[in-house]
């Protein structure tokens, strides 16, 4: 859980839920009420020891926490320049980060007295993360993922299924995560008091950044730690994907304090950054309101939202978490962009030189480690967050290296 | 003032409520938003919401999701709603108009260009689904600067103790959402009518104004009998795609006579 400080970064948000400029509470009044009732339950287990304890005991004997540490020497050797670590968060039950959320906000759900829970899905790592804790808890579970998704994630729709959630395709707008995230939302609306809505990433209504990002903390703080035992030190980077940024605010969070920690986020450039077909809110959107809070988002002159696009589809959003917003804005955190074809190259560099399958997720971070590490000193220290394994990625891969399964 | 105020002082005296229906912008092209404008105005409609398209509104049913689909591909933009509404004003100076929409439009326009926009095109009312009272002072002083009502939703989430700070700084009436849902989904009775709307009448002098899943000439007339006006948008949207504007003004006329049929004390 992320500690507070005065005249700290990570003292943030305010009590509207603001970073900055970003982030606020931009719901129906239907919702509102709702929103209200979730940040005192969630202020309330945050300050109740017990609820910690709770989730500590799902995280290290279901979760398998702490993830490893893993020095990846064949490829720091390859690329010839810093030592590159992975924080291994693909080792997780269920494969990604996602499920440090899941378990933190299906605990506040039981404790809420909420009775049936829905969540929204891109790559389907989200939605197979909360249909495992409601397996595990005994909810249903209704989970919203576009069609195209639906179509690109095959693997893991079934795996929902398996787990006996529901899973509802959405074919409005471009059939991707925005519109599952729409039609999340007017679930929740409809079914106000006995659901709980569990949103995937650290963006949408306060106190979802701040709640998601308290829970996926536990990988920047587990990473400092085990760094310091391996290394003596702090990185001199750490780097991850960003979609909605969860993985990435997890992992940066801890460090915000840390000026001799350079952070780099990496979002999605899909086809380039100017072709069009991009997923990069920071590099390429304006500030806007959507799905909850003020944030960069890909938007069109007149205000409408414009379809992002990724080869990865967790990254395939128009928006971005209101805290990266804001560290955008102040510069604590650079942003940079990874295309398509640099994501698969990673891919395929990280499976033969550590032998380790990434999510494409996580192979946008390793593209842009493998375009500084070699420039680097030896003696530095790159901290990569390795947030999902690429078993649900396997088709698509094959099908960009023209190889029929 | 805008035309809001009077129109409700009216209707008081002629012991009636108001039928406010819903035209979403351009769907499917601007020419049939604009012979539905007139044409509702000239079969009682007393107030005409005017949906402005948002590619992801959220707090709307498929209905209106497609509808705005539709306005969207036929080149709708905030600019052109407000165009739209000067154009009608040149014709009909008296009808009040109330935009529906979300607020990402709104901020890329800019806020205070768009209250003067919107004022001198001939906008009475502003309701922005997405702009809760926690976020409002982003429209709220621009509004009043332009003499436009900020018309708030109520919802039947809406605790006593949250009423009196939602209803802060509204005006023009209250949009009782009368059920939790999206829009063209579920009906509230004529029981959760009796019970909710004096609720918010302890709260409020303005007229109270109920939506969301109002779809029949009787239902128009049971909202008529416990609030002040009844709204209808996705009935009229479903019959626009099944078949055509004529047909779209019949049921208007009869949804206007369902609310003129009841007598208020």
């Amino acid at each position: 859980m992320s500690i507070a400080l005065p005249n700290s970064l990570r003292a943030g948000p305010d009590g509207r839920g603001r970073f900055g400029e970003f982030g606020g509470r931009f719901v129906a009044e239907t919702l509102m009420p709702l929103i209200l009732e979730l940040q005192a339950a969630w202020e309330n287990a945050k300050a109740d020891s017990s609820f910690q304890t709770e989730l500590d005991y799902y995280l290290e004997h279901y979760v398998g926490r702490p993830s490893a540490m893993w020095f990846a020497e064949r490829l720091t050797r390859e690329l010839g320049g810093a030592k590159i670590y992975f924080k291994r968060d693909e080792l997780n039950h269920t494969g990604a980060h996602k499920i440090n959320n899941c378990m933190g906000q299906i605990l506040l759900a039981r404790r809420m007295g909420k009775t049936r829970i829905i969540a929204e899905t891109g790559a389907g790592q989200h939605g197979v993360a909360t249909a495992t804790v409601c397996a595990l808890f005994g909810l249903p579970c209704t989970i919203y993922m576009g069609a195209v998704d639906v179509e690109r994630q095959k693997p893991n729709v079934f795996r929902m299924k398996l787990l006996g959630a529901q899973v509802v395709p959405v074919s409005s707008g471009a059939a991707t995560l925005k519109d599952a995230m729409n039609d999340a939302m007017r679930d929740w609306v409809a079914n106000v008091r006995d659901t709980f809505y569990i949103i995937g990433t650290a963006a949408g209504p306060h106190p979802y950044p701040a709640m998601v990002r308290d829970f996926q903390c536990v990988i920047g703080n587990e990473a400092r730690v085990q760094l310091h035992a391996a290394e003596g030190r702090l990185p001199d980077v750490a780097i991850a994907a960003i979609g909605g940024g969860s993985n990435a605010i997890g992992l940066f969070h801890p460090f915000l304090d840390d000026p001799s920690v350079r952070l780099i986020g990496v979002e999605a450039a899909g086809h380039g950054l100017d072709s069009g077909a991009h997923a990069a809110s920071l590099s390429r959107g304006r500030p806007g309101v959507l799905h909850g809070n003020r944030t960069y988002l890909l938007q069109d002159e007149d205000g409408q939202i414009q379809e992002a696009h990724s080869i990865s589809a967790g990254l395939d959003y128009p928006g971005i978490g209101p805290e990266h917003s804001w560290l955008h804005d102040i510069g604590r955190v650079e942003y940079v962009a990874v295309t398509d074809d640099e994501a698969l190259a990673a891919f395929t560099l990280c499976t033969r030189t550590e032998g380790i399958i990434p999510a494409l997720e996580p192979a946008h971070a390793l593209a842009h480690v493998a375009k500084i590490a070699g420039g680097m000193g030896k003696d530095e220290v790159v901290l990569m967050n390795l947030c999902g394994r690429g078993d649900k990625d396997i088709f698509t891969v094959a099908k960009h290296l023209g190889v029929e399964l | 003032m805008t035309r809001i105020a009077p129109l409700f002082t009216r209707l008081r005296a002629e012991r009636r409520a108001a039928f406010i229906p819903f035209v979403e912008a351009f769907d499917p092209n601007r020419e049939t938003s604009l012979a539905l404008l007139h044409g509702m105005a000239e079969r009682g409609a007393d107030i005409i919401e005017i949906g402005v398209p948002f590619t992801d509104p959220m707090a709307d049913g498929p209905t209106i999701q497609a509808a705005g689909r539709r306005a969207l591909l036929a080149g709708a933009s905030l600019a052109g709603v407000l165009a739209l509404v000067q154009e009608f004003r040149s014709r009909n100076n008296s009808t009040p108009l109330v935009l529906m929409g979300y607020l990402n439009p709104i901020l890329a326009y800019g806020v205070a260009r768009f209250c003067v926009d919107a004022a001198e095109a001939g906008v009475d009312g502003l309701i922005v689904v997405d702009l809760p009272t926690e976020e409002a002072e982003l429209l709220l002083p621009d509004a009043a600067a332009n003499g436009l009502d900020v018309i708030r939703l109520v919802a039947p989430t809406t605790s006593d103790e949250r009423l009196p700070l939602v209803l802060a700084g509204s005006s023009g009436f209250v949009y009782y959402v009368s059920i939790t849902g999206i829009t063209g989904t579920r009906t509230a009775s004529a029981a959760d009518l009796a019970r909710d709307v004096p609720r918010l009448r302890r709260f409020t002098d303005l007229p109270i104004a109920v939506g969301f899943g109002v779809r029949t000439p009787e239902q128009a007339g049971i909202v008529a009998a416990h609030a002040d006006a009844a709204i209808v948008a996705s009935a009229l949207i479903d019959t626009l795609c099944k078949a055509d504007v004529t047909a779209v003004l019949e049921l208007a006329a009869e949804l206007s006579a369902g609310v003129r049929g009841v007598k208020k004390i």
